[in-house]
Order: structure tokens, then sequence, then C-alpha cells
């Protein structure tokens, strides 16, 4: 049995209180009126000099009508700029828990030999899908209630001036879209709770109708998870540039989740073992997590090409535009997730001594947790803050506040349960597995 | 009788794996295994250095991601410039992209068949080469594995294979 050490415990805390702090510092100084962003402006281009001398032109007027709508957008920007930052972590580290519990429905429904000692640590990380469901909710709906502009079909004003959104309409509104965030949170977290139930029974004793039963659910929820993620994705990511539309996109989302989340599992998995626990756990079953990292990592960069060399080859405006802006303002952060994303894991892990290697996987995951980080970062900040974007205060100490939740969540789940699951079809397989 | 060798032939992999372990634990060395098909972890169990294929077939990989740098650069910017949906071909870098999929392919052309063709030559295999395998059922359904013995040895060998599920035993001069 595993009990939640006192260190893990504080660690978690300072991260959220620290977290917290910083968020609600970034809130507050947050402009709150087009006056205050019009004045910094200003200071900003004094500060910079002889700039704003040179745009003095003959037609004042609309000089000025096109500072003022400068002035305003920027506002908007840096208006959404915390809350984007909060949403971009929420979502990725609640779709990491996803991840994990999709990895462990796969490894049901294939009936994985090799995975059964990693059951717990899985279902441990899965137990975020809450909390993190909650968070992600809350987020929609205090967008629907128009405290930000992260989501700009949700504004009435734009729609009424936007043909092209008039038209999506159907699919595109308020209510609808809660309805099927609501939908896929609950479908996910139900699954879970009855997979999770059903494993935990299984400690009493092995029971064939108990495995049959995970066995169906798991495949049920596979099938509910692919039609869900793909939805998901439209709604909450892609859904923020609206115009614009990709059809593999949620299926990049989905590399970049399920890489993430074999990462996660082996990061907690070689942090248990440091510690002592999973006895059965060597580095063989290491081995088999970083090659899916390997192969997720480059099935990411697959996808990633796959949909840049389209857009890019065909040049069409109404796509380009996406890439176009990509480009422009967030050209390191473009493609740098490519090196963080692809290069590197797969150099890093390539060798298939260096996957048996605990360092050697952690360094790996790190780097691939810190790019996908930043390819949700890429896909979420230029609809909703644009040029305006910085790594800062906000931005991290969202992801302290909610890798704190995480950390917390997960280790007090994992002290709830063995860390080996007692009674599993193919248990013997996977403690005697090596390769 | 120092050149001669033990046959024994094993019907199941299983079996077979078992039997190679027991041998080794006795720390007597087996010459080859002859297989109807690649038996997994057999290399190890035998106790065969780690393949090395694998590097060769990363540095074939580089050297067919080079070709196809070299061979795009050369078709497409420097000898016949062509403008493909309005992207003039004057500058490499900007019309990588398109280029991205001929990499990646010729990557794997390059370290697939350079791979085939080392492990080709590596294990002595060439057209019209007569069969290594002493008998003709290993290619069928048959393990066979081969193991030089002398006189002091050849009892106690023979009954490890025996008690390990060896269905024939055949003693034999070697070649």
């Amino acid at each position: 049995m595993y009990t939640m050490s006192n260190k893990i415990k504080l660690f978690s805390l300072i991260l959220i209180i620290i977290g917290a702090i910083g968020l609600v510092v970034s809130f507050i100084n947050a402009p709150s009126s087009v006056e205050e962003v019009k004045e910094m402006l200003h200071a900003e281009s004094a500060s910079h000099g002889g700039e704003s001398v040179a745009m003095v032109g003959d037609d004042h007027a609309s000089e000025d009508a096109h500072a003022d709508e400068h002035a305003e957008h920027v506002y908007h920007q840096l208006h959404n700029k915390p809350w984007a930052a909060l949403y971009v972590p929420a979502l990725f580290i609640f779709l990491i828990s996803l991840g994990v519990f999709v990895f462990y429905a796969l490894q049901n429904a294939a009936q994985a030999g090799w995975s059964p000692v990693l059951f717990r640590v899985m279902e441990g990380i899965a137990s975020y899908l809450v909390p993190g469901g909650i968070l992600v909710y809350l987020l929609l709906v205090l967008s629907s209630l128009h405290l930000n502009h992260l989501f700009v079909w949700m504004d009435p004003e734009v729609v009424a001036h936007d043909e092209i959104i008039q038209n999506k309409t159907a699919y595109l509104n308020t209510p609808f879209f809660l309805i099927r965030a609501a939908i896929y949170i609950i479908g996910w977290v139900l699954f879970s709770k009855l997979i999770i139930k059903n494993s935990r029974k299984m400690d009493e004793g092995f029971d064939l109708s108990l495995h049959k039963r995970n066995f169906k659910l798991s495949a049920g929820f596979l099938v509910f998870f692919i039609v869900t993620e793909s939805m998901m994705s439209w709604d909450w990511i892609m859904s923020i540039d609206t115009h614009w539309f990709s059809t593999l996109f949620g299926w990049f989302v989905l590399a970049s989740i399920l890489v993430s989340a074999v990462t996660t599992i082996a990061l907690v998995t070689i942090y248990l073992k440091g510690k002592g626990y999973l006895e059965y756990v060597n580095n063989s079953h290491i081995h088999d997590l970083a090659k899916f990292m390997m192969g997720f990592s480059i099935f990411w960069a697959y996808l990633w090409f796959s949909q840049f060399l389209l857009i890019w080859y065909s040049n069409i405006p109404e796509e380009v535009t996406y890439y176009a802006a990509r480009l422009q303002d967030y050209p390191v952060l473009f493609f740098g997730t490519v090196i963080l994303n692809w290069a590197l894991p797969m150099l890093i892990l390539i060798n298939s001594d260096f996957k048996r290697i605990n360092w050697i996987v952690v360094f790996a995951g790190i780097i691939i947790l810190v790019g996908n980080y930043l390819n949700f970062f890429v896909m979420i900040m230029p609809g909703t803050v644009g040029e305006s974007w910085s790594i800062g205060i906000p931005e991290i100490s969202s992801i302290l506040l909610i890798s704190g939740i995480f950390i917390f969540t997960v280790f007090n789940a994992l002290a709830k349960a063995p860390l080996t699951v007692k009674h599993s079809a193919f248990l013997e397989e996977s403690k005697q597995y090596h390769y | 009788m120092a050149s001669k060798v033990l046959h024994a032939i094993f019907t199941d992999d299983d079996i077979l794996m078992q039997a190679v372990k027991a041998l080794r634990e006795k720390k007597h060395s087996i010459d080859e295994v002859f297989c109807p098909f690649p038996v997994h972890g057999l290399d190890k169990a035998m106790g065969l250095p780690h393949t090395r294929l694998a590097i060769t077939s990363f540095l074939y990989g580089l050297v067919g991601l080079s070709v196809a740098t070299w061979m795009m650069n050369f078709i497409m910017i420097e000898d016949w410039p062509q403008n493909i949906g309005g992207k003039p071909s004057f500058s490499y870098l900007e019309n990588m992209p398109a280029f991205v999929p001929i990499m990646f392919e010729m990557t794997v052309f390059f370290a697939a068949h350079l791979m085939v063709i080392t492990f080709y030559m590596r294990s002595k295999l060439w057209p019209f080469k007569e069969a290594e395998n002493p008998d003709v059922r290993t290619t069928d359904d048959k393990f066979l594995m081969e193991i030089s013995v002398n006189e002091n040895n050849v009892q106690a060998i023979a009954e490890v294979l025996h008690e390990n599920g060896a269905s024939e035993i055949k003693l034999i001069d070697n070649k």
C-alpha cells in the first residue's frame, strides 16, 4: 500500500498556493478598460521614440480612429490573457488524465499481457478526470457568460456581422456547446468510475464475469471516446479560430494527448519505483512505455506535418491565415514544438538500450511534456491573445496551480488502493514480463 | 573424435528454448540452431552478441535522407526549376515542405533495402547458394540444434538434450 508522503503533499500545496497567488495577481493586473490600454500603448510608443512621429500624416481623424481600434483590439487580447493562460494547462492536464484512461482502456480491450502491473498507476492518474473536468467545464461556462472572449463566436455582436459564423450557428451556439461539453465530460467520468470500480472489486478475488464486463466497457468507452474526442477538439480548441477548420484536427489533438499521457504514466511509474514501490515493474515495462512515447511522438509529427503541408501547398487564403498568424507571431514556438515533440524525443529514444534507462526516459519525458504544453499553447493562444502573448506570470502560475492540483489528486488517489492489482487475467504474464 | 557434432531435433519452440537454457546453464556452448521461423528471445538465450543491424539501418537512413536532399535540390532547384502551384523553385529551404515526403520515403527506402542487403551479406546468403541447414525438416516444422562435442562431454550433453525433450539425437562427423 502506498501512502502519500508529506513531502509530496507539501510540494503540491506550495504549487497550488504560488500558482493561485500568481493567477490572482495577473487577473488584477489585466487592463480593465480600453483607456488603460491606450495609456499603456502611448507610454510604450513614447519609450520607442520616433516611431509615432513618422506616423503623423495628413489624415488625423482616420489615424485616431485606427489607434482607437488598435487599442480596443489589444485590450481584448490582454483581457483574455490570464483566462487563456489558465485555459491552456487546465485543458492540457485534464486531457492527459483522459489520455491515460484511454491507454488503460486500450490495455483492457486489447487484453494486453505486459501492462497489468501498471494498472493502478493509470487508475490513479485517471482520477484527475473529476476535478479536471469540473475545472474545464467551469472555464467554458465562464466564457459563455462573456467574462472573456476566448470563443469569439459566443459574442452575438461579432456573429451579427460575420456571415461565416452565421452559417455555423446551428452547431456553434452557446447552449448546445455547453450541453455537448457536459455529455463528453460526464460520459468520460462515468466510464472511468465504472471500469475502475470493477478493477477494485477484482482485488477481492478473480471473477471472470468482471473481467468480461471490463473488456466490454473498455471497448465501448473507446468508441465513445474517439467520437467525443474529435468533437471535443473542434469545440474546445478549433472553434477558437472560428473561420478555420481542419479535417484531421481531432487526430492531431489525439496524438498530443496520447504522447503526453504515456509520458505521464512513465514519469509516475519511475517516481514510484524510485521510492521502492511497484516491486514487479522492471525495465522491460519502462522500455515498452518509452517505445510508446517515441512512437506517438512520431505520430504527432506525422499529423503536424500532414496538416501543415496541405494548407501550405494549396495556399488558400481562408485556410492559410491559421498558419500565417502562427508563423508571424509565434515562429519560435511554432517550430520549437517540432523540435521538442519530435526531433529530440526521437533521437534520444531511438536507441533500444536508452529506453531502459530511467533518467533518459525522464529527460525525454520532460521534453515531451513541455513540447506538448507548447503545442496546446500554439493551438489556443493565437486566436485568443494574438500577438500580445508571452510566457510570464499568468502562464507559469497557471501551470503551477493546475499541476499542483493534478499531483495532489493523483497521489491521493494512488494511496487509496494497493499499487499492484491483486487479480487480473494477465497479471502473472505481466509480472514475468521480460524482453 | 575431435570434430564431431550432435544434431538434436526439437518439435516445439518452447521446448527448444528450455533446452537451450538448460545447456547454457551447464556451460555447454551451442554452435547453431536451425529454425523454420524466428524464435523470439532465442539469440539472448544462446548468448549471442546483440545485433548491430539496427545501427547500420540508422546510418543507411541518414544516407537516404542526404541523397533525397541532394536529389531534390538538383532536380527541382538547380537543373530544371518549375513553378508549381504558384511556388517558384528558387530556394531549397523555401520549398522544403514539398520535399519532406520524398525525403521521408528515401530514408525508409535506403534504410530498409540496404539493411536487408547487409543482412544477406552478413549471413552469407546469395543467389544459388547451397543451403547450410543439415536437415531439410528445419524448413518445415522441426528445430535442429548443432553442438560440437568431444569424448569427454558427449554423454553429458546428450543426456541434457534428452532430459529436455529432444525428439532425436544424432552423432555426426563434422565435414
